[in-house]
């Protein structure tokens, strides 16, 4: 099962209130998704260029600990900002390479996301508790994708929740399952040097993006390669810095629908996500075709 | 006309209402606000009332009808009118995947588009699509007819049985088994009489018949002795 949603505003004087809009959809997929839940939220922040989101379940954690070990050994400026089990680092340096830092020196802990503007946060539980429990409702940004899990392919944690990053400021989130993601998660590893943090199928379908666009791809040409080389049954939203994209697969039964209008484009899984969004009354109201690749804004 | 509000009132509260197990039993009209996307709103009637729904609706909305008219003053979700027996199902917006999926008997009527999958494994109901179908329409249908204004999608009528498929727009292509047939004038006839029921002004004389080439299935009528 599962439920996916995304919401990117067009208008940025709605910029304030996006987690009030998206955290009532989230909460709409419940019942498709009460495992666990996740959510990433793209916001650009003045003075801050590189970010990466941690868990760690240890709640005693010093996160400060940690940031000034990063500063000391970076030597660049590095705030910190805890989030219950997680801890967002930001720092003013375009060139900072944090996820590299905690990959060397902190590898007991978890990187939920890296890039210049995304955030992810995910956690087990219902997908009110885990939106309270990061105050979502109250974020602002640009974009926001989520996913509320039943879980199928691998165990229910925190690790295996969606999104998935795995390349500065991409992220992926998936209704369904991919049946050869063991041999192309072999294959990225050893042909394109990617490295893994689960055994979840999904992670390769983030994976497979990350590396077609550091091969030179578009977003677009990199899914219209997805199309032929992920086999399953999928729904995607995906987010990038600066945009959104939605793609299902050439039989397309795992249920997608979208809502646009001047403010804001939508997706879900089900509609009742939609009914409460500003204006959606007016809205332009669509199932998105098998096998056809859209996009928003620049990817 | 008796009004239930999904503000205030849960899905199992209206639909018990709706089926005449609660409430007046002698109430013939309903109508039904903020549906919100909610599922299985209207299923299972068996009565012959009409309900009216102002809003998008979410899945297997009016499934299992009988006898009663369902109008959707918005869109559906994935399969309206599932397993429909009688009676009959609007759309005035768009549906979903699988719509009528299933049906063995009455209308379905989808004023926009329909998804993928229309029609899917028919029995005896009749559809009749305002705007054009998606894929994989009227497959494995059985018997019933799919009446389709405007385009279908790719593989229209895969493995199809003895259902007819009436298109007047482009189809993408023919799923196996499906082929194009002559449009006699007992086709057109029906043809006329569906469009008339169904409130759509178009010509029988433009649409094209589909149905089965009777090479896939196992029920040769030559052997009709040994069943």
């Amino acid at each position: 099962m599962c439920g996916i949603v995304g919401l990117y505003l067009k208008n940025p004087a709605l910029h304030d209130r996006l987690g009030e809009f998206f955290a009532p959809m989230l909460i709409e997929m419940t019942e498709r998704g009460p495992d666990s839940a996740g959510i990433a939220i793209y916001r650009e922040e003045p003075e801050v260029a590189a970010k990466v989101c941690a868990y760690s379940a240890d709640t005693r954690i010093d996160w400060s600990a940690i940031a000034r070990a990063m500063v000391d050994d970076l030597g660049i400026e590095v705030a910190v900002e805890r989030n219950a089990s997680h801890a967002v680092f930001r720092s003013p340096s375009p060139d900072a390479d944090l996820r590299g830092w905690f990959e060397r020196e902190r590898p007991d802990l978890r990187i939920m996301s890296s890039g210049a503007a995304l955030e992810i946060y995910k956690e087990v539980g219902l997908p009110a508790t885990v939106l309270e429990r990061f105050g979502i409702a109250g974020m602002q940004g640009s974009h926001a994708i989520g996913h509320t899990r039943m879980a199928t392919e691998s165990a229910v944690t925190t690790e295996g929740a969606h999104p998935f990053n795995t390349g500065d400021d991409l992220c992926l989130v998936h209704n369904g399952s991919l049946s050869n993601h063991n041999r192309l998660r072999d294959w990225l590893r050893r042909h394109a040097g990617l490295t893994f943090q689960t055994e979840n199928d999904t992670e390769v379908a983030a994976a497979y993006l990350t590396w077609r666009l550091r091969e030179g791809d578009s977003m677009e040409t990199a899914l219209e390669g997805a199309l032929r080389d992920l086999d399953g049954f999928y729904t995607f939203a995906i987010g990038t810095r600066s945009g959104f994209s939605v793609l299902r697969d050439p039989i397309a039964c795992k249920h997608a629908i979208m809502a646009e209008t001047e403010d804001w484009v939508g997706m879900a899984t089900e509609y009742r996500a939609l009914a409460r969004l500003p204006g959606v009354e007016n809205a332009r109201i669509w199932e998105p075709k098998p096998a056809t690749v859209y996009t928003w804004g620049s990817t | 006309m008796a009004t239930l509000d999904l503000a205030e009132l849960d899905i199992r509260t209206v639909n018990r209402r709706l089926q005449g197990r609660t409430g007046d039993p002698n109430e013939s009209a309903f109508e039904v606000l903020h549906p919100m996307g909610r599922h299985t709103l209207a299923a299972g009637i068996n009565r012959p009332i009409d309900v009216t729904i102002r809003g998008h609706v979410g899945y297997y909305c009016a499934g299992m009808n009988q006898q009663a008219r369902v109008t959707v003053e918005g869109n559906a979700g994935v399969g309206v009118a599932e397993n429909i027996m009688s009676g009959e199902v609007r759309v005035q917006g768009y549906a979903s995947q699988s719509a009528g999926a299933t049906g063995h008997g009455g209308l379905v009527v989808i004023e926009g588009d329909a998804s993928a999958r229309c029609g899917i494994s028919i029995k005896g109901v009749d559809i009749v699509v305002g705007g054009s179908v998606g894929a994989m329409s009227g497959f494995m249908a059985q018997f019933g007819t799919l009446v389709v204004l405007g385009d279908a999608g790719a593989d229209l009528g895969d493995s199809i049985y003895e259902a007819r498929l009436y298109v007047r727009g482009k189809v993408e292509s023919l799923g196996a088994d499906c082929i194009e047939k002559e449009m006699r004038d007992e086709h057109r006839q029906q043809l006329a009489e569906l469009l008339e029921r169904a409130g759509m002004d178009a010509r029988p004389e433009e649409f094209r018949r589909y149905g089965s080439a009777r090479q896939l299935y196992n029920f040769k009528v030559g052997n009709i002795g040994y069943y």
